[in-house]
Parts: C-alpha cells; sequence; structure tokens
C-alpha cells in the first residue's frame, strides 16, 4: 500500500514507517510562536531544566504589535525579553517583520518536506510549499522549545482535485471557500487534506497559500499541495538549509476523494458565522460599513495587484471604510514601489503597516453592533472583528476591493464589466 | 486528575469556536482567574458571573475550532469547569486541553441547561441525574492516557528530560 505525503513526511521526521492513526514522536524542523501563544510558552518552558533549542526557535510578534494597550506592550515586551535572554537569532522586531505566517514564507523557514509547528492555528498555511505543518498550543511550543519533539496521531488524509480553467476574478480564495462550502467546518476534522490537479499547479504559490492556510477552517491538521518548480524558484536564495521534496504515492489511500471542475467555481463569499455558509458573490447584495483587505490568507502583494486592478481611478464607495494591511514590510514595500498603496489612497482607503490587527477583532478596524465587513481574512465567527452584532463576510481580494466600490458586496465582474 | 466528576451543565450546540470561548481582546493574559471573568463574553454575557466550580460544559460536534487560543482552556479551567463532554472536538483544543489537564470526552449527551451529569473518567460513563439516562465513552489512545495520568504534557516532557522535581 502507497503512502500519503502525511504519512510520508510523518515518516521521515519519526525515523520509522509510520500510517494513519499511529501516535508518534516526530523532530520537528522549526516552532513559531507570536506575542499572543509566545508568553505562556516562555513561562512554561523556564520551568524545564535544559537550554533552548534556539536554532529552531522563531519568535514573530505580530498579533497585537505595534503595541496596542499597555497589556499587549507587556506581551511584546515579554517576548523581546525571551529572544534577548536566550540569544534567538529568529526573532522580529517591529519593521522588520509582519505577519507570522507569511514571513515563516518569506525567510525561508518553510519548504517542502519540512515537520513545522507553530502556536498559531493558520500555520497550515506552509503545506502550500509542500510541508507538513500544523497548529499547536503554548504549552506543546514549551516542549519543542526543550526536546524538538511533539506527539502527532497520523491524520487519514483526504484527497482534492481540482482541473480545469478557472474564471475571471476567480481566486485561491474562491476554491478552498467552494471546498469548506461542501465539506463543511468539521468536514476535515482530524485529517489532513492533499490538495492538487491542474489548476493548483496554474495557481501562484500566493494564491495556494491562500487555500493551505485555510485547511483548518474544514478542521483539517494540515493542508497540503504538492510542490513543483514554482515553489523551487521561489525557494532559490530563500530557504534556509535544503529540504527534500515528498509526494504522496500514486496508490495511497484516501478516506475521501473529491474532484472539481474549476470552471464551475465563481467568485463565492462565506456569511456569518461560519466559513462553510458559502454562496456567490453576486447573490449576497449586503450593505457594508467596512472593506479589509489584509492577513496571512490575503495580504501579499499578489491580492494588492488584483485589488488594486479593480480599484484604480475609482473610489471606495460613500460611507464604507477601506482598510488595506499589507502582511509583511516586504509586501509593503513592494506595494508602495508598484504604485498599489498610490491607488487604494487615492481612492479613499486606510493604508496602515502590517499587524494581525482586525482580522482577530484585535484593533485598527473594529467593527461596531450591527456593522458589516467584507474582509479577505480567514474567520467570520460570532463577534470575530468586534462587537457580537457585527458581521464578517470572507471573500477573495477581488470581492473585497469590488464590494468597496459599490458599496455592497458584488461579483467583480460588475465593477469591472 | 480526579476519575469521579459531578456537575451542572452548561449547554452549547455545534461549533463553538475558541473566540467566543475567550475573545480576542482579552488575549493579554494568560491567568485562568482573569481569563475567567470574560469567558463566553459575546456568546453569552454574564455566564462568567453565573458558572461555579464544579460545573461541566456539555456540547455538540466540532468543540473548540477556530484559533490555537490556549487561553480557551485555561479560560476554562479558570471558571471552574471540571470537564468538557462533547460529540466531537476541533483537534488543536483537544490537544490544549489534555495537555493543562481538563479532561475532554467525545460523548453525545441529551441532557439540558442546568441538568446534573456524574462523569466517571476511569470507568467511561456518564450518567444524566434526572433521566438516568447512561452513555458509554471510549478510553483514551494508550500514549494520550499516558499524558493524561502523568498529568500533562509537561510532567511528562520533565520526565523524560529528567528534570528534578525542584526545577
Amino acid at each position: 500500500m502507497g503512502k500519503t505525503v502525511t504519512e510520508k513526511i510523518l515518516s521521515d521526521k519519526s525515523g520509522k514507517k509510520v500510517e494513519a492513526g499511529e501516535i508518534v514522536e516526530a523532530s520537528v524542523d522549526y516552532v513559531m510562536v507570536n506575542d499572543v501563544t509566545g508568553p505562556a510558552a516562555f513561562d512554561e518552558f523556564e520551568s524545564l531544566c535544559v537550554p533552548l533549542l534556539r536554532d529552531k526557535v522563531i519568535l514573530i510578534p505580530d498579533h497585537y504589535v505595534p503595541n496596542k494597550d499597555v497589556a499587549s506592550a507587556k506581551q511584546a515586551m515579554k517576548m523581546r525579553d525571551f529572544a534577548r535572554k536566550h540569544d534567538v537569532a529568529n526573532y522580529f522586531e517591529v519593521g522588520s517583520g509582519g505577519v507570522c505566517h507569511q514571513l515563516m514564507i518569506e525567510e525561508g523557514f518553510a519548504a517542502p518536506g519540512r515537520l513545522i509547528v507553530g502556536a498559531d492555528s493558520h500555520t497550515c498555511s506552509y503545506g502550500a510549499l509542500g510541508a507538513f505543518s500544523t497548529g499547536i498550543g503554548s504549552t506543546e511550543a514549551a516542549t519543542v522549545f526543550a526536546r524538538g519533539v511533539l506527539w502527532f496521531k497520523v491524520p487519514e488524509s483526504m484527497r482534492f482535485t481540482v482541473d480545469g480553467e478557472l474564471g475571471k476574478h476567480v481566486m485561491g480564495k474562491d476554491i478552498i471557500l467552494t471546498i469548506i462550502g461542501d465539506i463543511g467546518v468539521e468536514g476535515a476534522l482530524y485529517r489532513s487534506m492533499e490538495v492538487e490537479g491542474g489548476t493548483i499547479s496554474s495557481l501562484s504559490l500566493s494564491d495556494r497559500i491562500t487555500i493551505a492556510n485555510m485547511g483548518i477552517e474544514a478542521g483539517a491538521k494540515t493542508c497540503i499541495i504538492p510542490p513543483d518548480n514554482k515553489v523551487d524558484d521561489y525557494l532559490t536564495g530563500r530557504t534556509r538549509g535544503r529540504y527534500v521534496p515528498v509526494f504522496a504515492d500514486a496508490d495511497a489511500e484516501y478516506v475521501d476523494s473529491r474532484r472539481y471542475d474549476a470552471s464551475e467555481i465563481v467568485p463565492v463569499v462565506a456569511k456569518p458565522h461560519l466559513p462553510e455558509n458559502v454562496a456567490p458573490a453576486s447573490e449576497v447584495g449586503v450593505d457594508i460599513d467596512q472593506a479589509y483587505l489584509g492577513s496571512c490568507t490575503n495580504g501579499r502583494i499578489e491580492d494588492f495587484r488584483v485589488a488594486a486592478a479593480i480599484m484604480k481611478g475609482r473610489k471606495v464607495h460613500r460611507g464604507v471604510r477601506m482598510i488595506v494591511v499589507p502582511a509583511t514590510k516586504r509586501v509593503m514595500e513592494q506595494a508602495i514601489e508598484e504604485g498599489l498603496v498610490k491607488i487604494f489612497m487615492d481612492a479613499g482607503a486606510f493604508v496602515s503597516g502590517p499587524t494581525c490587527g482586525a482580522c482577530l477583532g484585535g484593533y485598527m478596524g473594529i467593527l461596531a453592533p450591527g456593522e458589516k465587513c467584507v474582509s479577505s481574512t480567514n474567520r467570520n465567527f460570532v463577534g470575530r472583528m468586534g462587537d457580537k452584532d457585527s458581521e464578517v463576510y470572507l471573500a477573495s481580494p477581488a470581492v473585497v476591493a469590488a464590494s468597496a466600490v459599490t458599496g455592497r458586496i458584488v461579483d467583480p465582474s460588475e465593477v469591472t464589466g | 486528575m480526579k476519575d469521579h466528576l459531578k456537575g451542572r451543565i452548561w449547554r452549547f450546540g455545534d461549533n463553538v469556536d475558541t473566540d467566543q470561548m475567550i475573545p480576542a481582546e482579552y488575549l493579554v493574559t494568560m491567568d485562568g482567574g482573569e481569563l475567567a471573568k470574560h469567558v463566553f463574553a459575546k456568546a453569552r454575557p454574564g455566564m462568567s458571573e453565573k458558572i461555579m466550580q464544579g460545573d461541566i460544559v456539555v456540547a455538540g460536534r466540532n468543540f473548540g475550532c477556530g484559533s490555537s487560543r490556549e487561553h480557551a482552556p485555561r479560560a476554562l479551567l479558570g471558571a471552574g469547569v471540571t470537564c468538557v463532554v462533547a460529540e466531537s472536538f476541533a483537534r488543536i483544543f483537544f490537544r490544549n486541553a489534555i495537555n493543562i489537564g481538563l479532561p475532554v470526552i467525545e460523548a453525545s449527551v441529551d441532557a439540558a441547561e442546568g441538568e446534573t451529569i456524574a462523569v466517571d473518567l476511569k470507568a467511561g460513563r456518564i450518567v444524566v441525574e434526572k433521566s438516568g439516562k447512561q452513555y458509554e465513552f471510549k478510553s483514551y489512545p494508550p500514549f494520550v492516557m499516558m499524558l493524561v495520568e502523568k498529568g500533562g504534557l509537561m510532567a511528562y516532557t520533565k520526565e523524560m528530560l529528567q528534570c528534578r522535581r525542584s526545577q
């Protein structure tokens, strides 16, 4: 019987041949924590009796930095102090970093065949480069800081094959939302997703990251896309250390296999309050108060180019606030160089530096009772971006930009013709 | 960890996410008691004042989906919750709970909010006091049971690293 990518990577990292259902301790390549999940990990680690495995540890303040208040300032300080005390080279200060998952990819930590854990649920993003990566808790992170290993139940895998040509304005976000709408928010619970096919191969790495990023919204442990030359090209001169791509065997066993025809996928929106409440953007028509473009899901330069192309020469609709947040410093620099920031600002958008900020209802764009936001982020839970009576509609950068211009949620073709 | 738990239940439905358990704006401390002041602040306003030591949460499918925040099980523990029973759990929440010593049990229990249930962790049995209905649940896989018996992941890690107790 052949092996899935998941079984192969966990076999490699545990030093024995494993199959779905087994529990193994596996060697972790990198462990990342942020300013919200890090402090508890630091406290727990200090109660252990060994030195920090500093080369495996990555510290990224992103959720509440620049500090939103005194309490968050203390958390950021705790991370800074921990980095200094243990001489952690991979600490990314405000002004040099950004949203953790995009930074983990830009900085070359994520690569094919690696096993990466992070105390943030969207750590599954690195599956876009063929890594097995998954979200963990703070206590787990502390034990990886000390031992470099963690226990994993080898998950069963589901395969999603997408073939055919995508229509105009259809993005990776629409593919993953369509899949989540199909299988539900617990459709991949305890399982690994493997997403492949001709459509996926033709996608940019950015769109693939969006897909892997949202695997967790279907409950998946990880969401892996077979790495190809686009991944190799991206990693040239960027990756840290060597990597060995891993692919599923042709006769690997999947608990579920699904096929999608790309030409049938349309721009969609996930309506409140679950990512599975998916409907075509053209049928939503809800008036919005805010449009948010950013996050680890859709805060990359490719996302900004799509949104800017729609907004160029147009204005944000009267009564709508548009907030644009590049995922990292590098994305921001590039957006400035390419004139995208000017397009957004000319349209009347507010552009900030990188932060997780409003995506999780932290700050910099919180919603008042009854307000509605169309957002390129990943969660639309009750109160996710603000008051419990506010609403979040998840969509692609194209839908966010078009909706910002029209003042209500629309298919981008309504704006571009 | 106590084997026999008995408590009044708080009833929840499917897909209860960790944002609901502890909204993001309160993620500025890891202190269970402090977090407990805001437990389910948006989903069940006022719950933090009514919840008592020994209470049990009973829910539907996919409990704890969303964010990996360990603040969520810590807030429940801080509020006095001794156990969560749900039809299924989101995996990160499940691991976090086990790792910090909050028992999580997969079972579909028919009982209304405010009723009392008794949970026998060793025997794998739940009894609803009023109706007398009984439910069996599967024990954890051996590795997970070992973690639970040792008192969580930190205790196990200290043993593996041969850290002395004083450390």
